[in-house]
């Protein structure tokens, strides 16, 4: 069989792929952290300054791939000059900004911080809050065993992944990444006021009848294991969940196009979850519905396989 | 899986309710009547409909107004209409207080129990009421009414107060105060039965403004004088010289007098007002917008309610001279919900100036063309907080924004705006209309002009006073009569639940900015609120950590468990349970306090602790 030539020749192209003019750099900012200065590109968050001096700074509500909400106020820093703290994963440095991040201050709010949540909510599967809990010497049990919670039924209504709202810190990651900065869905949202505010889908409907696609790009924003696989959740209740002994592959999906990296946790040789980088190029650790739960037919194996 | 392909349809009463917000649906797919010639094949919406957004609490405010309540499939329709998710309406209604996304009985009577109601025996109300229709929240036997508690209605001078809304084709919405178990009961009654409730009139405004009609005033020369419905009266009395002097002279000069006249805030924060309207003027970012923050939910302040209701066409005029100085074509007047008759003076008043050529295309003849539009709140007090009060326009949740960027940079849909409190409003005619000079002359050096203050609790005339800055607390307690015979001053709250609470051995401080900061203290939105030795001070303070528990937003950790903390602490004390010693407690407080202050993100969780704390940190002040 002889190949149509249209399949052979390459299509003529441009000689060379056309480049934006250069743009000056912006001049780099001066600024001194924690009495060190330091400087860093202009437009850079406070929080990236601290990272780039190699200071640990907590961050709860804060994700790379999304926008900041700064709502969880657990990276406040003392800026000189400003009257109340500010939140370091959404304030740009300017020039001449002199920084605090381990003041009595800082220590305080961040301390206060971590026993507000952990008096109210579930963090028991919340990476990180353990050693921060003691880095600033937080109490959460200090309120006593009255102290009220958000503690409530799991929501368990489909059969990809569960709702586990006891351990919501409503960090408005799953509202954003389901709307404007992944999903464009728009399935979830924050309802009620104050304390009784809760991530809800239209009038508290199940995930089935609401807009959800389960593309789970919340769970793979949530911070606590509020949203979690189906199947993450019924291994723990079974106690079979061993997170010691799970290997993580990366891999291209096959679903489609787009090409999404995934990770694949697997644990005894079946895949329990799947993940995706943050620094994956095209999607930024979002994937769809495919890509997240469409792993099952890798298992399908005949008798005995 | 389910998958609901047609949600279910709203109501005729629902539907018709929307429609005289949003107009008739353009469209099948708006939910009009199907027509393949124009729905055939492509759906109408995209940035065209997005762009109403801001017509959410509106059509909310029309369903919940006629139906008594906002059921799914009504959401479903407002949410076709606007292009809006519907679990995104779904989180704005249920932010707000006023509407019920729960079937709510259309009669509701919202009895006040803060704090200046609680001196004047609110909760013997609520057990009256409690006795006839049952439990706060819960339908009356006929399903018609019900009754529940209420933050501050900003009618704490004629307490106790309530507020009756009727929901029906014609619906009701009336303040009643002073309010008494029987004569709601009546309202209920009447409203229930269908009969048309008559709008319950409250008192004249006489008692109100003791000073009505004294010469000298400045803000309140018209209150009390002049009939507030007529734009002729208006005139005649003086009003729309300061305008017409600032079309002659001037954007740029009108801002040089309102700077030169050194007038700031009265909004809370006190922040010079030539200086905002400057850096809006000077924004490059179009259009301009400017806002009248009318939100007033301060407990302990009814001072703005009582300039909109008896000097309405001063706010429209002064809007319009804040417009022509910082070139803004459109401005918004928010407004809180529970104001029915404030909102009512000043719908007339824009119909009216409209008609008179005092607002629409051209303003006086001079060419510059400006529109007010009125919006309500639903029920929510950190919408007085400016970037809340944006979002809360915009159709959104009222949450605040983190601020920078300011306003005046990025305000209301995300322009430059330059919002303004009421009575930095009124200040401006005066300034304009006689000079910054001659406004100057009156107060100290660092607080010019006069002040308005909201007095209330357990003092003789209870009401609104104008008095120069510089006056003291101790003149102006004599101006409103003093606490009765054989009482003696227990406590003095200064500016409101996130002020400070002062004792009797100040009250030779002069009431200026900076006198009360000398002391500690604040002036806040003017209120003083006087409470006398038979007042129970920590159940005074446990409805002020309620309050601020019930109207945080919930967006940041701080404010949204910290007040809950603050509330959980406070009954402890009251209840004489205290986790180890009384002193622990304060301690505790004070950690609670510090962080809210430093790391919340806007003034309500900052100042969520300041008046509980000052209190307690008086000795002697509260007996614990
Ligand atoms: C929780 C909170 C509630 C507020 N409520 C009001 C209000 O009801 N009315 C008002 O004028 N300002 C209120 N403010 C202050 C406004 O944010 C803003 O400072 C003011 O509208 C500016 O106007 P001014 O400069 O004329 O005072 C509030 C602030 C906070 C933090
Ligand atoms: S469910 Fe998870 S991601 Fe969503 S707000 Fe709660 S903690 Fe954050
Ligand atoms: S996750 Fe979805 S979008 Fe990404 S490659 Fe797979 S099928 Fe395509
Ligand atoms: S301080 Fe309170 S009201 Fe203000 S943004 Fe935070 S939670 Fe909301
Ligand atoms: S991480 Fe900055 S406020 Fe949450
Ligand atoms: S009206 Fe009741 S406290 Fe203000």
């Amino acid at each position: 069989m002889t190949l149509d030539p249209i399949f052979t020749t390459p299509l003529a192209r441009p000689s060379r792929v056309p480049t934006a003019p250069s743009r000056p750099e912006p001049a780099p900012v001066e600024l001194s952290i924690d009495g060190r200065a330091a400087t860093v590109p202009t437009g850079s968050t406070i929080l990236e300054a601290c990272r780039a001096q190699g200071i640990d700074t907590p961050t709860l509500c804060f994700l790379e791939n999304l926008t900041p909400v700064n709502v969880c106020r657990i990276c406040v820093v003392e800026v000189t000059g400003s009257r109340v703290l500010v939140p370091a994963c959404s304030r740009t440095v300017e020039p001449g900004m002199e920084i605090q991040t381990d003041s009595d201050r800082v220590r305080h709010s961040r301390k206060m911080v971590l026993e507000f949540l952990g008096s109210s909510v579930d963090l028991s599967l919340a990476p990180d809050v353990a050693r921060y809990m003691e880095r600033y010497g937080a109490d959460p049990a200090r309120y006593g065993p009255v102290a009220e919670t958000v503690a409530q039924p799991v929501k368990i209504d489909n059969e990809l992944y569960v709702r586990d709202y006891s351990r919501c810190i409503l960090c408005y990651k799953c509202v954003e990444a389901c709307g404007v900065d992944a999903q464009n869905t728009f399935a979830i949202a924050v309802a009620g006021r104050g304390f009784d505010a809760r991530i809800s889908t239209e009038a508290n409907v199940p995930l089935p009848a609401s807009a959800c696609v389960y593309c789970g790009n919340c769970i793979g924003v949530c911070p606590t294991g509020a949203l979690m696989f189906r199947s993450e959740f019924e291994m723990r209740r079974a106690g079979t969940w061993d997170e010691a002994a799970q290997t993580q592959t990366d891999t291209i999906c096959p679903y489609c196009g787009v090409g999404c990296t995934l990770t694949l946790h697997v644990q005894d040789n079946e895949i329990v979850t799947v993940t995706s980088p943050l620094d994956q190029q095209i999607t930024e650790g979002h994937l769809c519905i495919k890509g997240r739960f469409g792993f099952r037919f890798v298992q399908n194996r005949a008798e005995g396989e | 899986m389910d998958l609901r392909a047609v949600a279910p349809r709203p109501s005729p009463a629902e539907r018709a309710a929307v429609d005289t917000v949003l107009g008739p649906p353009e469209s099948g797919w708006a939910g009009g009547r199907r027509d393949s010639a124009t729905d055939g094949h492509a759906a109408r919406g995209g940035h065209e409909a997005r762009s109403r957004r801001h017509l959410l609490l509106p059509a909310l405010h029309a369903v919940q107004a006629r139906v008594g309540w906002i059921s799914e499939p009504a959401l479903g329709y407002i949410c076709r209409r606007l292009t809006i998710p519907p679990a995104e309406a779904y989180g704005v209604a249920t932010f707000y207080s006023l509407f019920s996304t729960a079937p709510q009985p259309p009669a509701v009577a919202h009895i006040c129990d803060d704090i200046a109601c609680r001196v004047a025996s609110a909760e013997a109300v609520c057990a009256d009421l409690e006795r006839a229709l049952g439990p706060a929240r819960t339908a009356s036997p006929d399903g018609r009414t019900t009754w529940l508690r209420s933050p501050c209605l900003g009618q704490c001078d004629r307490a106790p107060a309530a507020l009756l809304t009727v929901a029906g084709e014609r619906p009701v919405s009336a303040a009643i105060a002073p309010a008494d178990a029987a004569g709601i009961l009546r309202q209920l009654e009447h409203a229930a039965t269908g009969m048309a409730p008559g709008t319950p009139t409250s008192a004249p405004i006489g008692p109100s403004v003791p000073q009505a009609g004294a010469p000298g005033l400045r803000l309140l020369a018209r209150v009390g004088t002049v009939d507030p419905t007529s734009v002729d009266a208006y005139r005649a009395a003086g009003g729309y010289r300061a305008l017409e002097r600032a079309l002659a002279i001037g954007p740029d000069r009108t801002i040089a007098e309102v700077t030169a006249a050194r007038l700031v805030g009265r909004g809370g924060a006190a922040f010079p007002t030539g200086r905002k309207w400057a850096a809006v003027a000077a924004a490059p970012a179009r259009p301009h917008y400017v806002v009248c923050n009318a939100d007033e939910s301060e407990p302990g302040t009814f001072k703005d309610r009582i300039l909109m209701e008896e000097d309405p066409f001063a706010v429209v005029e002064a809007m319009t001279i804040e417009a022509f100085a910082t070139g803004a074509e459109r401005g918004f007047l928010y407004l809180r919900a529970e104001y029915p008759l404030a909102a009512e003076r000043l719908t007339n008043a824009l119909a009216r100036t409209r008609g008179a050529g005092l607002l629409g295309p051209d303003i006086l003849g001079s060419g510059f063309a400006f529109e007010i539009e009125l919006r309500r709140g639903a029920g929510a007090y950190v919408c007085g907080e400016e970037t809340a009060l944006f979002n809360s326009i915009e159709g959104k949740r009222g949450e605040p924004r983190n601020k920078p960027p300011f306003p005046v940079e990025r305000g209301l849909f995300g322009r430059p705006t330059a919002i303004n409190n009421v009575e930095t409003l009124a200040n401006v005619l005066p300034i304009l209309a006689d000079g910054a000079a001659a406004y100057a002359a009156t107060g100290t050096d660092g607080s010019t002009g006069t002040k308005l203050f909201c007095l209330s609790g357990n003092v003789a005339r209870p009401g609104l006073y104008e008095v120069p800055f510089g006056t003291t607390l101790g003149e102006l307690l004599d101006l409103a009569g003093g606490v009765r015979d054989g009482r003696h001053i227990q406590a003095i709250l200064l500016g409101g639940a996130a002020g400070t609470f002062v004792g009797s051995d100040r009250l030779d401080t002069p009431l200026t900015f900076e006198g009360t900061r000398a002391i500690g203290a604040s002036l806040g939105s003017g209120v003083v609120m006087v409470f006398d030795d038979a007042t129970d001070l920590l159940d005074i303070l446990r409805r002020i950590a309620a309050f601020f528990r019930d109207e945080s937003c919930g967006q940041c950790v701080p404010c949204r468990v910290g007040t809950v903390r603050q509330e959980e602490l406070l009954h402890r004390l009251a209840n004489g349970h205290p986790r180890g010693t009384a002193a622990d407690e304060l301690a505790l407080l004070g950690e609670i306090g510090r962080a809210m202050r430093d790391a919340s993100i806007c003034g309500l969780g900052q100042t969520a602790s300041s008046a509980i704390e000052s209190a307690l940190r008086q000795p002697g002040l509260v007996r614990l």
